[in-house]
């Protein structure tokens, strides 16, 4: 048995790629329902700040561009929830355990969308750090993961121009819209870079090691800072971190990021995170009526 | 509930290819749900959606007698290639010795690559 998990350790280490109905080892399965079903929660849960300004959005082509982006990642959630289904844990459970807080869900999205400005940067640099961990997700192991992947980066890719416009309309606008600018960076430079999780080497991340993930921690943190750090700069906009910086060799170095305010965050002590999950939980128990005439009308 | 899995077609002419699978409580909810997950920006110009159980998958190809005849790993012509290669080179250096010119000396940046093919 245990030769058996060796060879399958070194199967997918080198490239292989597993499907729903193949023998895999309870650890590989156990490990990617955690991160499949983390991912699916933060993509719940990831429209909620968003939500909150639909009916606030300045102009009518925002609010329908903003209400795409939120239908969109809900299903992403649908998509990536199947998956886990197919790995064993069905949807209910899964959202029991996300509305009770058992399950976990994304940093970012535990915080407060102050302003229009927080909602452009968001939907700017909040999605560019989540795709660069999705794009690495497009070699994951589990093929069935790996396929959905392709659908949800070339959706929020849109996400990131309309976000890149909501940010470029205001830095060309009144003093007073680039100053909401920066103050939604400020806020959101702390978050953005926990983001990618503590440095831990590759090697001991047992995600890396299933090769469920295809990057390290700071690999994604570095390619984040390298892509988008100068687009910040060069609107005039400031990052409130004086030791940023990009040595010669091309790495980037930085104040280290809050790690406690991280674990206190995604162990259900966010700003936010009890706010959201009521209304999750809420909408969840005015919306059963629904599935039950559905489910009832279809047997 | 029953799991449907969609095979999405991106452009007129192109294969279909297997994009993920839903779940919903009859054909007609599996087509809502396949129009709004899977073609609602028209990334998709057709769609199939197959119920889970109707799909039948083959997985084993035992190649008992190694038929490998019929296929282009069945052909290594590497070493037979050089040796023929080696004979030629070697037979042409007996015909110019012997002074008979049976072809033109070949040109240099060719003659470099002789013999033995490399």
């Amino acid at each position: 048995m245990a030769q058996r998990e060796d060879e399958f350790l070194d199967y997918v280490q080198s490239g292989g790629q597993v499907e729903t109905g193949d023998w895999m080892p309870d650890d590989y399965r156990a490990k990617l329902i955690k991160f499949i079903e983390m991912h699916g929660n933060s993509e719940l849960m990831g429209v909620l700040p968003e939500r909150e300004w639909i009916l606030r959005a300045p102009t009518l082509q925002r609010k329908l561009a903003l209400t795409a982006k939120v239908q969109d990642e809900v299903g992403h959630a649908q998509l990536i929830y199947r998956v886990v289904e197919d790995l064993g844990k069905p949807r209910e459970s899964c959202l029991d355990d996300l509305v009770s807080g058992k399950a976990k869900f994304h940093n970012v999205f535990h915080y407060p969308t102050r302003t229009w400005g927080d909602v452009g940067v968001i939907a700017w640099l909040v999605d560019a750090a989540a795709i660069i961990s999705q794009k690495a997700l497009l070699k994951c192991s589990y093929a069935p993961y790996a396929r959905i992947m392709k659908k949800i980066c070339w959706e929020e890719s849109f996400h990131i121009l309309h976000g890149r416009d909501v940010v470029l309309t205001m830095m060309n606008g009144t003093d007073a819209q680039r100053e909401l600018v920066q103050e939604a960076v400020t806020r959101w430079w702390g978050p953005l870079m926990q983001f990618h999780g503590n440095p831990i080497a590759r090697e001991e991340d047992p995600m890396f090691v299933w090769r469920i993930k295809s990057q390290g921690n700071e690999e994604a943190r570095q390619q984040f800072l390298d892509g988008y750090v100068p687009q910040i700069w060069e609107l005039g906009l400031t990052v409130p971190d004086p030791k940023l910086h990009r040595r010669d060799d091309g790495v980037w170095e930085y104040t280290e990021p809050d790690w406690a305010e991280l674990r206190h965050v995604v162990t259900g002590h966010g700003p936010k995170t009890a706010d959201r999950l009521d209304l999750r939980r809420t909408a969840r128990e005015q919306s059963a009526w629904v599935r039950s005439v559905v489910l009832a009308e279809a047997a | 509930m029953t799991v449907f899995e969609v095979f999405r077609q991106e452009r007129k002419g192109q294969p279909f290819q297997h994009a993920g699978s839903l779940s919903a409580p009859d054909a007609t909810f599996a087509e809502v749900y396949a129009r709004e997950q899977y073609g609602r920006r028209g990334e998709s110009v057709a769609l199939w959606v197959v119920p889970r159980d109707s799909i039948h998958e083959i997985d084993e190809f035992v190649d008992e007698l190694e038929r490998n005849y019929h296929r282009v790993d069945g052909y290594s012509l590497k070493s037979k290639l050089a040796e023929a290669r080696e004979r030629a080179g070697a037979a042409a250096m007996v015909d110019s010795s012997s002074g008979t010119r049976s072809q033109k000396p070949a040109e240099p940046g060719f003659a470099r690559r002789e013999p033995g093919g490399g």
